[in-house]
């Protein structure tokens, strides 16, 4: 890491880490992935694969998807695109490292500060999500993760482990209005 | 506080004892009472007042179709009108006051409006009101409503919360009697999973009503084995007091489910109510019948029921609303409470039956072929008059009557997509027809009127569901369950003389009124409806609307299928408005999007401004200024007389990559694009299709596959559809990839001739920013602070020496910090909204304001920027001979010709001395500010043929303020039009 000057602040905008404790569930803000987008440009799918192969050491996930690695996790956003995580501090530059590996084979964009990361955890977390979203998360495996809308914000949803954990990735203006959702949703479903 | 009409057994708890107040008397109930079970069984009748003749009445049903009871419940900003007290649930310390009455509800002076009734009738309204005009709104209407209506608001606001949820299941049932149970079994051991939701707190529907036998057990106790093992299988999701309120679009249902309205108050953070949208792949509705009453002179004195309603009182609450009984039928069912209340203990002076014959219930009077034809009791039933079949009259003391006249399948869900019922002479009622795609009917729901042909009703269409979906599943052993045919001689109402026999009892709607509504001509069903008001209100017509309809087809000699329904419409019962909102209330309307500089800027004082979802800081106020102006002129001085910051964060950031992302951009762009070199951005103009623009922003070439384009604020969100639109679906050939980075990089303007002395003193020394090395429109990406990594633009929106800095968001609250530490040696400033509008247009640069959707790039004097060398979005259409015309609308400079004037944006301008008129018009005005270099009023505006009349004096007029104001037609470039400043 470099040896800058200046301090990260967390996502929500009172400082906090908003960590809330419910019958069966916490919630918690987990600010600290290094993020970015990763999409293989055209015609250089083959290059773009071992790629990534390489450097993650596993095929990229398909459809809703979700690969978790040791260094790195993967998933699915679109056609052709994924988002690349890491907790490593090593590769807090991400978006350079990608790069360094795909070089043309990728178009690669630093997402790190965009997204404010809230951690559900606990058996109690469907009963959650059914007040906040359309989705069918009863039905939804461990290790996928799907994109759609949460209090009219746009959010990830990524499910590690189904029934019990889940990361929810929202935008990081919005931390305080996402974060208030989640805390009101809870204190009246658990 | 005795009970003195509580009979024995029931299903309530009497080892709960509540206590309750209805207009401030304290009663007792017991736990498993509604408000009415509980006030009948205190020999409360008397429950409240018509709706426009102030009569009095009481509880005429035990369900959620109750016209008559209704009241305000609870006190303070909790007090809920029209709350219907047949369903409501008793809790301990419960407060109601009955509505619609004055001073007293026995004592009514509104009263007084049934001795106008001849004068009330249908239409009555539409004919009296009619003049004078005026008198309507300001006279007429408040006066309407003082004397007729419903409950009083609390006219304070809600103090509980309300959520919403979403749903999903193979099989919906609506409804928990015997069908809906079978269909639960069914479809629950078969593993598919299930949502069983029901109106009522006790599920079981009319098993909990009837005294039938269920295989060797009864109802209440079937249907408390069958729901232990409906709540052990995980695959099944029951809901009671969940009420489905409508079928939608692609098997979408609608539900409220009370979760605290049985509660004094909710508990902490607790929702009073939730508002569930639930997906289901089938639904079966299982609502069951209601039951509809036969009109006879004073048919809605307290104490009338409906007989079903009176046999549930009976049996499921073990209270009666009388000692003494009557019943007044057309059909076996009506029978079946006489032989109930028989059982109980309750006497049961006389059945009166229309038929001429059938099977004589033994221990009472049954008289067949008998009319009821009036009825005694101020304020409740004490006699009815009876026709027997001899013709002869008699008298009958009795304190309680029900009365039946058919049961009408619960149909409404199977109507709310259009589908219209079909009358089924069997049951002399309608039945479902086409039913909205997924949902199907079984039990009474369906015309299947014995709990037998319930039960097998609902196993059946289960199964056939089941087989749809690809469950396995076998019909589960049912109970022997009653059989009994429907016997019923349809009969609607009895001809009576003076004695008015009331149909629609929450409208006041006789049928006399349907009679007045026929003979002047309102002879469809949906003119009836309006005209007399029938089967409006909480109630919807639920026991009127067929009987209602049989008149009209007596009337016009059709039959009642031909005579037609009302369309069923949701919600099926009534919605709070506070469930619709949710958890959207107050400050959380809507999400609210905060910068990177939020925190920083609120330790500042900054007053904020909504802009989008955004809150943008308008301005810092200093100590000592009183007024915002003093703070923006302040802020624009300091930043062109040194350097001043303004956090642009908010501005759409798109990313784009891609071996062809020049090629992509130049066609997005009107202007040329492809020869961008890297390391400089470039002022780009985006057209719609038809040639208007929508957007502009500056666009940087960060290398030679990577651009990152800038958007106004307003429009990130489209310019980013649009994008994505173009790649995916008008050239999905190039090799493009787009991503918004709007929330990756917190971004500051830095302007004013002392920004690159600021900025040098944060730029790693490795970056030359140097007019010569960074001239203007350069962009790069540097470090800064020893290492951070960051992106640098030379742009200016305020025409000054400027730059654009940004660096990853979450570092963004500590860069502000740093560069105002750093600029404390210039004075350096923050400044907000109000100062950056004021200097872009002393600038002339368009905003939002001028970029409003009709205006074109030549409006704009940016016509020459659409490039003829090449195609893109928008150029062809943009050069319609219309839309280029010399004298067209141009964008032009205006100042008052008095210093002292204010200007207004959206005056229009007038020339010379022709009136205020639009055939006179010549453009408008679109920004206006105050100079505080100039040290008067300057605005934009556009103005036919602008660019050749700078010089003219025109008058800005307002024609909605009635003001004034004389200008010049000026350059929109007020301050430095060469621009040397920004290029310095």
């Amino acid at each position: 890491m470099a040896e800058h000057g200046l301090t990260p602040t967390p996502s929500l905008p009172d400082g906090s880490t908003g960590d809330s404790q419910f019958d069966g569930l916490t919630i918690a803000l987990n600010d600290t992935p290094h993020m970015a987008s990763l999409a293989c440009r055209k015609g250089q799918e083959k290059a773009f694969a071992a790629a990534a192969k390489e450097l993650f050491g596993s095929a990229l996930p398909g459809p809703s998807g979700l690969v978790e690695g040791k260094e790195f996790s993967l998933f699915w956003t679109g056609p052709d695109q994924w988002f690349v995580e890491t907790r490593l501090d090593k590769y807090e530059d991400i978006a350079a490292i990608l790069k360094a590996t795909f070089a043309d084979t990728a178009s690669i964009t630093e997402q790190s500060g965009a997204w404010a990361c809230f951690e559900l955890t606990g058996s109690g977390a469907l009963k959650l999500l059914e007040r906040l979203c359309m989705v069918d998360f009863e039905k939804m495996p461990t290790g996928s993760a799907v994109r759609t809308v949460m209090e009219h914000l746009g959010v990830f949803v990524i499910c590690r482990d189904a029934g019990s954990r889940y990361t929810i990735l929202g935008a990081r203006s919005s931390a305080g209005s996402l974060h208030h959702a989640l805390v009101t949703a809870a204190a009246s479903a658990l | 506080m005795n009970q003195p009409n509580r009979l024995a057994g029931g299903q309530i708890d009497r080892s709960k004892q509540l206590t309750f107040r209805f207009d401030g008397k304290a009663y007792a109930g017991h736990q498993g009472d509604t408000l009415a079970s509980a006030l009948l069984a205190n020999n409360v009748r008397l429950m409240g007042r018509s709706f426009k003749y102030h009569r009095p009445r009481g509880a005429f049903t035990a369900g959620s179709e109750e016209p008559n009871a209704l009241v305000e419940l609870r006190s303070g900003a909790r007090r809920e009108p029209n709350t219907r007290a047949t369903i409501a649930e008793l809790f301990d310390g419960l407060e109601a006051q009955s509505q619609n009455r004055w001073p007293s509800l026995a004592f009514d002076a509104m009263g007084i409006n049934d001795l106008f009734a001849p004068f009330l009738t249908a239409g009555f309204y539409y004919k009296t009101f009619m003049w004078p005009k005026a008198f309507w709104e300001k006279v007429y209407e408040p006066i309407i409503r003082r004397a007729a209506g419903l409950g009083r608001l609390s006219m304070q606001p809600d103090p509980d919360a309300y959520d919403k949820g979403f749903l999903h299941c193979d099989l919906l049932i609506v409804g928990s009697g015997p069908a809906g149970l079978a269909a639960a079994l069914t479809a629950g051991r078969a593993g598919a999973r299930i949502i069983l939701a029901d109106e009522d707190f006790a599920l079981g529907g009319r098993l909990n009503a009837e005294t039938f036998s269920l295989g060797d057990s009864d109802g209440p106790h079937w249907v408390a084995a069958t729901l232990a093992e409906l709540e052990a299988m995980p695959n099944v999701r029951i809901m009671p007091r969940t009420t489905i309120i409508g079928a939608f679009d692609h098997g979408i249902c609608g539900a409220v489910e009370r979760v605290s309205d049985h509660l004094l108050a909710p508990l902490p953070g607790k929702p009073r109510q939730i508002l569930w949208r639930i997906y289901a792949k089938r639904t079966l509705l299982c609502a069951g019948a209601t039951e509809r009453p036969i009109a006879f002179g004073n048919n809605d004195r307290p104490g009338i029921l409906l007989a079903g309603a009176l046999r549930a009182y009976v049996n499921r609450w073990a209270v009666t609303p009388g000692k003494t009984a009557a019943i007044f039928t057309n059909n076996d069912d009506g029978l079946r409470t006489a032989s109930d209340l028989m059982a109980k203990g309750v006497a049961v002076a006389a059945i009166i039956d229309t038929r001429s014959q059938g099977t004589r219930i033994e221990g009472t009077n049954h008289m067949f072929g008998a009319r009821i034809v009036d009825t005694k009791g101020r304020l409740g039933l004490e006699s009815i008059v009876v026709r027997r079949s001899d013709g002869q009259m008699q008298t009958i003391a009795c304190t309680t009557l029900g009365v039946s006249g058919g049961w009408n399948p619960n149909v409404h869900l199977t109507g709310h997509q259009r589908g219209r019922p079909v009358w089924n002479d069997a049951i002399a009622s309608f039945v479902p027809g086409e039913c909205p795609p997924g949902l199907t009917v079984a039990g009474a729901a369906n015309g299947q009127m014995s709990t037998a042909a319930a039960l097998e009703g609902g196993a059946q269409q289960a199964l056939i569901l089941l087989n749809d979906l690809g469950f396995a599943a076998s019909r589960p052993e049912l109970p022997q369950a009653e059989d009994a045919e429907f016997r019923l001689s349809p009969f609607w109402h009895v001809p009576s003389g003076k004695a008015r026999a009331w149909l629609d009892l929450q409208n006041d709607v006789t049928v006399k009124d349907v009679k007045q509504a026929h003979q002047e001509n309102f002879r469809s069903v949906e003119h009836l409806k309006r005209y007399t008001t029938m089967g409006m209100a909480t109630d919807q017509g639920k026991t009127s609307n067929i009987s209602a309809l049989a008149i009209m087809a007596e009337l016009s000699g059709q039959s009642i299928p031909q005579t037609g329904t009302t369309i069923y419409r949701p919600p099926y019962t009534p919605v709070s408005i506070g469930v619709m909102a949710g958890r959207s209330t107050d400050g959380h309307f809507r999400p609210t999007r905060l910068t990177p500089s939020h925190k920083w800027a609120q330790e500042q004082g900054a007053s904020f401004v909504e802009t989008g979802m955004w809150l943008r800081a308008q301005w810092f106020p200093r100590p000592g200024e009183t007024h915002w102006r003093e703070s923006v002129d302040r802020e624009v001085l300091a930043t062109r007389g040194s350097v001043g910051i303004c956090d642009v964060t908010t501005l759409g950031k798109i990313d784009i990559q891609g071996s062809d992302a020049a090629t992509f951009i130049n066609r997005v762009y009107c202007n040329g694009f492809a020869k961008l070199a890297v390391g400089k951005a470039r002022y780009g103009l985006m057209l719609r299709e038809d040639g208007m623009v929508m957007d502009d922003g500056t666009t940087a070439r960060l290398a030679e596959t990577h651009f990152v384009m800038t958007t106004t604020t307003v429009n990130a969100v489209a310019v980013y559809r649009h994008l994505e639109f173009c790649r995916q679906c008008l050239w999905p050939d190039l090799d493009v990839q787009l991503i918004s980075t709007t929330e990756a990089w917190a971004q500051y303007a830095v302007a004013g001739p002392n920004a690159r002395k600021l900025l040098q003193k944060l730029v790693d020394p490795a970056f030359d920013i140097s007019n010569d090395a960074f001239p203007f429109m350069g962009c790069g990406e540097i470090t800064i602070c020893g290492g951070l990594r960051a992106r640098l633009f030379r742009i200016s929106f305020s025409g000054e020496l400027a730059f654009e800095i940004a660096v990853p968001t979450r570092y963004g609250d500590a860069l502000i910090r740093q560069l105002m530490e750093a600029g404390k040696e210039f004075d350096v400033t923050p400044y907000g909204t109000e100062a950056l509008g004021v200097m872009r247009i002393e600038k002339g640069h368009a905003a939002g304001n001028e970029l409003n959707g009709t205006t074109t790039a030549h409006n704009l004097g940016m016509g020459r920027m659409v490039s003829q060398t090449k195609d893109s979005i928008g150029a062809v259409l943009s050069r319609r001979e219309g839309l280029m015309r010399e004298d067209a609308l141009r964008l032009v400079g205006f100042r008052p010709l008095n210093n002292q004037d204010p200007l207004k944006a959206g005056a229009h301008f007038i020339a010379g001395t022709n009136p205020e008129a639009a055939t006179h018009d010549e453009g408008y005005m679109t920004s206006v500010a105050y100079s505080p270099n100039l040290g008067h009023a300057i605005g934009l505006g556009f103005l036919k043929d602008g660019g050749n009349r700078l010089g003219e004096t025109l008058r800005a007029v307002n024609p909605l303020g009635g003001d004034s104001v004389a200008v010049e037609v000026v350059s929109p470039h007020f301050i430095d039009p060469q621009g040397e400043r920004l290029r310095g």
